[in-house]
């Protein structure tokens, strides 16, 4: 039992052990899907807050601004994005008082996924998807793991349906596997980001008891935050 | 001490002139708050398990004010052991909070929460602690035990108006997860009451205050009839601009002659 010379618990129970039946964690449920554009940014969430078979809203919006030009989409575990969106709330405003500026999309970025790897060891059970405005004003989106890695990407999917919306994306906003030159891809308009977010969600409402009821939409643009709402199957 | 990872020889960590050796070799504990710990050499037993439990609280929001309402039964295990207690407190003018889980963590945090209320009369400055604020309170308290992994066994409803008289109703549970809604419900309630409450929202406008009421007896009732650890006795939290109080205990409207008419069992 002296692997490493570090000496390990024996198999059997050792008196005054934690053994714990409490799960500190809980799925909570929910999808989002962020395309950035040229100019703008489109971020969508389901309104669907689930554990297990029962809804407990039917109307919970799981994106929060953060400044004028970034919105953060969280899902997972509802406890854990009420923390960590709190937090995040709190540190924007202590650099907005310190700097006497509001954060960039980048620092914004840069921040969550520092503090999300402050609790590597106990970390915030959430899929997180960061979409806003860059210093240059070109649409951004930055997905995370639980643990804070964090990867700058054009459009994402993310939460319980984030697999099943995923590879739509890469076909219709990425164009993958569809033998298209480099110069023939067609630009993505504001009009058709929008109406592919939509269209993901309705499909992923058919699939995944997690995601449904209604979706939020968030385009960001220059001019401010544009928001629609979208109707899903309610079952 | 085949536990003891980094244990340190027997003699060098030695005892100071009058006092005991430490058998731990040194491993002393940081000191956590009483609560928070247990003595013991490989760590901390905290208790997970729920010992007298309320049932459901159900809530229901309407134009100018919200209910909330819960049986007065605390149960141990399977006993219905006390059966006249109330569930549903007012916190304060503006406050209504109702309780479900291990009654005494109910009875704990129902004591930190007045002594909090006494300290805003302290003040005497005239603001008193909006409904919103208090939700928010508890996700952090209940956040931090459940971080602790030494969770409040708990689900709680907090409900009542802000000082512009609009209604706000939530829930909060033992991880600290907290929404609020037009309809919120713990315990059996959860499957009982809240689909009978959603079926009948109008989709235009909010619940009148006859509705709510009428949907508050209605949902008492059928949990009555279908949550094995309830009685049919209950009181109702009512708050709005004008009035935050408990009333009742109230009756559940039992029928039975249907049962001499079930054959077969």
């Amino acid at each position: 039992m002296n692997a490493l010379g570090v000496e390990q618990f024996p198999d059997y129970k050792v008196p005054g052990v934690q053994h714990v039946d409490f799960s500190p964690y809980e799925s909570n449920g929910g999808s989002i899907v962020a395309i950035a554009g040229e100019d703008f940014v489109v971020i969508a969430a389901d309104t669907r807050l689930s554990s297990g078979y029962s809804i407990h809203s039917r109307d919970q919006s799981k994106l929060f601004k953060l400044s004028p030009h970034t919105v953060l989409g969280s899902t997972g575990c509802w406890c854990d994005t009420l923390s960590l969106t709190g937090l995040m709330k709190v540190r924007m405003q202590m650099y907005e008082h310190t700097h006497m500026k509001t954060m960039t999309t980048d620092a914004v970025a840069q921040m969550l996924s520092i503090v999300m790897y402050n609790r590597r060891f106990f970390p915030y059970y959430v899929s997180n998807i960061l979409a806003g405005l860059d210093k240059d004003g070109k649409g951004v989106v930055y997905s995370y793991d639980p643990i804070g890695h964090c990867e700058r990407a054009t459009y994402r999917a993310g939460g319980t349906a984030g697999s099943l919306l995923q590879p739509v994306l890469d076909n219709q906003i990425g164009y993958k596997n569809q033998n298209l030159a480099a110069d023939q891809l067609p630009p993505l308009t504001k009009d058709r980001a929008v109406s592919v977010a939509s269209d993901t969600f309705i499909s992923a409402a058919e699939r995944d008891i997690y995601t449904g009821d209604s979706v939020l939409i968030n385009i960001i643009t220059k001019d401010g935050i544009e928001q629609k709402t979208l109707q899903l199957r309610k079952d | 001490m085949m536990n003891n990872a980094f244990a340190q020889p027997m003699w060098l960590n030695g005892p100071a002139p009058g006092q005991f050796y430490n058998f731990m070799g040194g491993n002393t504990q940081a000191e956590l708050p009483r609560e928070l710990t247990t003595a013991g050499p490989f760590g901390t037993k905290h208790s997970t398990a729920a010992i007298t439990t309320g049932s459901s609280v159900v809530g229901i929001r309407y134009a100018g004010g919200v209910l909330v309402a819960a049986d007065t039964l605390v149960s141990y295990g399977s006993l219905a052991r006390y059966q006249n207690i109330d569930r549903v407190f007012k916190i304060n003018d503006k406050i209504l909070l109702g309780g479900s889980g291990d009654f005494a963590d109910i009875q704990s945090i129902k004591r930190s929460i007045d002594q909090k209320m006494i300290e805003d009369q302290c003040c005497n400055d005239g603001v008193v602690m909006k409904p919103k604020s208090l939700a928010s309170w508890l996700t952090r308290v209940l956040y931090n035990r459940r971080s602790r992994m030494n969770p409040l066994y708990i689900d709680v409803v907090v409900a009542g108006v802000d000082e512009a008289g609009v209604p706000f109703l939530g829930n909060v549970d033992l991880r600290g997860r907290a929404y609020d809604d037009y309809v919120v419900a713990t315990g059996f309630g959860r499957h009982l009451a809240l689909p009978l409450v959603r079926e009948r929202k109008p989709k235009d406008r909010d619940f009148t205050f006859e509705e709510a009421s009428n949907l508050i007896r209605e949902c008492m009732k059928v949990l009555y009839y279908r949550d094995t650890r309830s009685i049919p006795q209950y009181t109702v939290g009512i708050c709005s601009a004008s009035d935050c109080s408990v009333k009742g205990p109230f009756k559940v409207e039992e029928n039975w002659t249907f049962a001499e008419t079930v054959e077969g069992y």
